[in-house]
């Protein structure tokens, strides 16, 4: 599943990221790599854009981004 | 003064994410020795301050807040450029202060490990150390100092700890050889190295970082200046090496994974955190995120904002603009009547209070603003208006410029720079001066008051000018909103840019800090904007004044005297003078070179149904909009009537005719003058601050004619429907 697929509060691992260029690797920059845990912590008034917690810090972007993000959800 | 004369040789370099105080440690640092200029070819500023290391003057360039030095736009470039040493007119760093939110050391550290291998002496602050400590989390600066080849000290620029001991750190720093570079991606760093080699052989100027970043970061800027610099013989050089070094992987990834992977194994060494606590500002975060609650609080905030520009600037307005007007009255009594009094009062004084009678509504403004953004609100504003904005094109980031743009388009213009995105940031700076700004205010007053009738509906809730005022306003956005739009489709056109934006912690901004931020705005405001008003001020005020032929003054002094010399009362003959002085003002005016100018430009304004006074008005009105009462009230010889100047003027225009009898101002004209003045770029501070943010003529120019045309058409085409 992707990372916009998560519900507000629930948390899980990055396997990987779709694309390459300058996105990407901002993003990677930001800490969302394969590997990291993600937790989403809340969403803007028509879910989008989305709030997550990443390296210790809360992130937002928009879905359209966030579906660039593969993830594992935590059981 | 143990300070060095001038240019002091030595540079340092601050450099940090944006978020980590970084400013407000540079003005902890500097204080008020700061500067700023402009970077050739970019739209960034050049802010550096002067700090005392040692018995030495240092310069210290404080760098656009970045989390890697992956740069994807010329100005991103910047960073690299100044620790390269390839800026004009500045050396290469001595060494380099990186800013650290110590809440957050994981991520801060991606670009602090991109630092340390740069081979220069790297001292890291690690700020906001008190709320670190305050939330159990603690680091052991020593062990991450070894670990990066650094020297690590933990301060608060918030609360003014640890400064000196930094200090003494960035005197040992530009004293002593750094250490050995950090070596993150041994392989590429040493493929970089020899590839540069070569490609100064072959006569580039390529350092090695560069052609490092260059095979790290694809379609970035430093891909664009190898294969503009490198030549032919190179081309394929990266694509081969990348293929080569990458084994599947992209270098990017490769790059991210190597560093997060060192960062984690530092981080799990040297920082400890105690289980997270619910703290106030969670607390906080939790309601002004709130889907409703939040919303609702928005609102409140962003009117309370309103509020206070119009409401709490009126009284200190109110007492400058009378303030310039008693001086003027004082000093014309001081100087002979003439020119040179006529220079000092009603160009001079009236110019200078001109600028200064934004100054209030401007200072409050920036005061919120910088509450707003230092105490962490700002970032979630623009989270929550994010998909709102970007229906229009933009992003959650546009939406505090814009709204600034209500009290003025200056700030709201100097407020774009948050937006990351170059076309984003360019489309906010066009549609900005749409909004109504408070300069407007003077002239839809003046003119809804003459000419829309004060009627009222549903039982006196509804009153007519109260809606055509909104339908103004209304009319503002909606110009600023459909262009941006059509900028975005058309000129601007691009990928849609990312919103990824870090919604850091609530915290308590520092008083000290966010004083000095504001002086620096309201300095920056007085500088660019003031400058520019004040000397067209002037020039408008010559083109009024000259020429001054004798044989007008020799007509009105027989007519004054034959006024005194009749038998009339005391207040009639009064009355009479009166009349006869603002006259003699406007039959000045008529002849002097703006009048001329009004009647030469008349016909190209006959099809918005405007004759030549009001033409002269509207064009003495260019460099600053609201000037076109005070210029109007000359034309139609008002004269001084004090604060009944407006009332006085509300009644001329009404009954202003033309030479055949006929009504001057029909209402089709007004509405039409109305919708000009929702449009056109009347306002000379506004095209240079456009001009220092965007670094060229070109955006500015370009939207003084989309705006005036726009704003010539609204107004012809209401008037010839209407008639």
């Amino acid at each position: 599943m992707t990372l916009d697929e998560l519900k507000v509060g629930q948390a899980g691992t990055i396997t990987r990221i779709e694309g390459e260029g300058p996105l990407v690797q901002r993003l990677m920059a930001l800490g969302l790599l394969a590997g990291s845990p993600v937790r989403i912590t809340r969403r803007a008034i028509g879910g989008d854009p989305i709030e997550v917690e990443v390296m210790d810090y809360a992130l937002s972007l928009r879905r359209e981004e966030a579906r660039r993000v593969t993830v594992v959800r935590e059981a | 003064m143990t300070l060095a004369a001038s240019s002091p040789d030595t540079v340092l370099a601050l450099i940090g994410n944006p978020n980590t105080g970084k400013s407000t440690l540079f003005n902890a640092l500097t204080g008020l020795r700061q500067k700023t200029a402009n970077y050739p070819g970019v739209t960034v500023e050049q802010h550096t301050g002067e700090i005392e290391l040692g018995g030495r003057a240092v310069t210290l360039v404080d760098l656009p807040g970045a989390y890697s030095l992956a740069a994807q736009s010329p100005d991103e470039m910047v960073a690299i450029d100044v620790l390269l040493g390839h800026v004009t007119d500045m050396r290469r760093p001595s060494a380099v202060l990186a800013v650290v939110d110590s809440t957050n050391l994981r991520r801060n550290l991606f670009l602090v490990t991109q630092l340390a291998e740069l081979g220069l002496p790297l001292v890291i602050a690690l700020n906001l150390s008190d709320v670190a400590e305050s939330r159990g989390i603690r680091i052991d600066a020593e062990e991450l100092g070894r670990q990066l080849g650094a020297t690590v000290v933990p301060v608060s620029a918030a609360r003014s700890t640890g400064l000196d001991e930094l200090r003494a750190a960035l005197t040992k720093a530009i004293n002593t050889p750094p250490s050995p570079p950090l070596r993150v991606l041994p392989e590429v760093h040493a493929a970089a190295a020899d590839l540069g080699q070569r490609l100064r052989a072959a006569g580039s100027h390529l350092q090695d970082y560069e052609v490092e970043r260059a095979l790290i970061d694809a379609q970035g800027i430093a891909e664009r200046r190898f294969e503009m610099s490198a030549g032919d013989a190179f081309r394929g050089e990266l694509a081969r090496l990348r293929q080569q070094l990458g084994a599947g992987v992209s270098l990017a990834e490769a790059e991210a994974t190597a560093r997060y992977g060192l960062i984690n194994a530092i981080v799990s060494r040297t920082e400890k955190r105690a289980p997270k606590k619910v703290t106030l500002g969670d607390r906080l975060d939790r309601i002004t995120n709130h889907p409703v609650i939040g919303s609702i609080l928005f609102v409140l905030v962003m009117a309370a904002v309103f509020q206070a520009v119009f409401s709490w600037a009126t009284p200190l307005m109110d007492l400058i603009d009378g303030g310039t007007s008693a001086i003027g009255e004082w000093v014309r009594t001081l100087l002979p009547d003439g020119a040179l009094a006529s220079l000092v009062v009603d160009g001079v004084i009236a110019g200078v209070g001109g600028v200064i009678v934004f100054l209030p509504q401007i200072m409050i403004l920036f005061a919120f603003i910088i509450f707003l953004e230092d105490s962490g609100y700002m970032p979630r504003v623009a989270f929550m208006v994010d998909r709102l904005m970007r229906s229009v094109g933009l992003s959650g980031q546009s939406f505090i410029p814009m709204l600034s743009s209500f009290a003025c388009a200056v700030p709201g213009i100097l407020a774009t720079r948050v937006i990351p995105d170059r076309r984003d940031r360019l489309a906010t700076i066009l549609a900005a001066p749409f909004m109504t700004c408070s300069a407007r205010l003077p002239v839809y007053a003046l003119l809804i008051g003459a000419f829309v009738p004060n009627q009222h509906y549903l039982g006196g809730m509804v009153n007519l000018q109260g809606l055509i005022l909104l339908a103004l306003y209304m009319l503002g956005i909606l110009g600023g909103v459909l262009t941006a739009l059509l900028l975005k489709r058309t000129v601007l056109r691009g990928p849609t840019p990312t919103f990824m934006i870090e919604l850091p912690p609530y915290r308590l901004p520092s008083w000290r800090s966010l004083g000095l931020k504001l002086l620096e705005r309201g300095r920056v405001f007085l500088v660019r904007a003031g400058t520019v008003i004040f000397s067209v001020a002037i020039f408008i005020w010559a083109l009024a004044y000259f020429p001054r032929p004798a044989e007008i003054g020799a007509t009105y002094a027989r007519e004054r005297e034959s006024i005194e010399a009749s038998a009339l009362s005391a207040a009639e003959r009064e009355q009479q003078l009166t009349g006869l002085s603002a006259a003699e003002t406007s039959a000045y005016l008529e002849q002097s070179l703006l009048g001329r100018l009004g009647h030469f430009v008349a016909p190209a304004f006959a099809p918005l149904g405007w004759d030549w006074k009001l033409s002269a008005a509207v064009i003495a009105s260019f460099p600053a909009r609201e000037i076109v009462v005070a210029s109007l009230g000359t034309i139609y010889s008002v004269g001084d009537q004090g604060d009944n100047l407006e009332g006085a003027l509300r009644e001329r225009l009404q009954t202003a005719t033309r030479p055949d009898g006929s009504l001057v101002y029909t209402v089709p004209m007004a509405i039409g003058l109305l919708i000009f003045y929702v449009f056109c770029l009347q306002c000379a501070a506004t095209l240079a601050v456009m001009r220092r943010e965007t670094n060229s003529w070109r955006w500015p120019v370009f939207a003084w004619l989309y705006m005036t045309g726009l704003g010539y058409l609204g107004a012809m085409l209401v008037f010839q429907l209407g008639s």
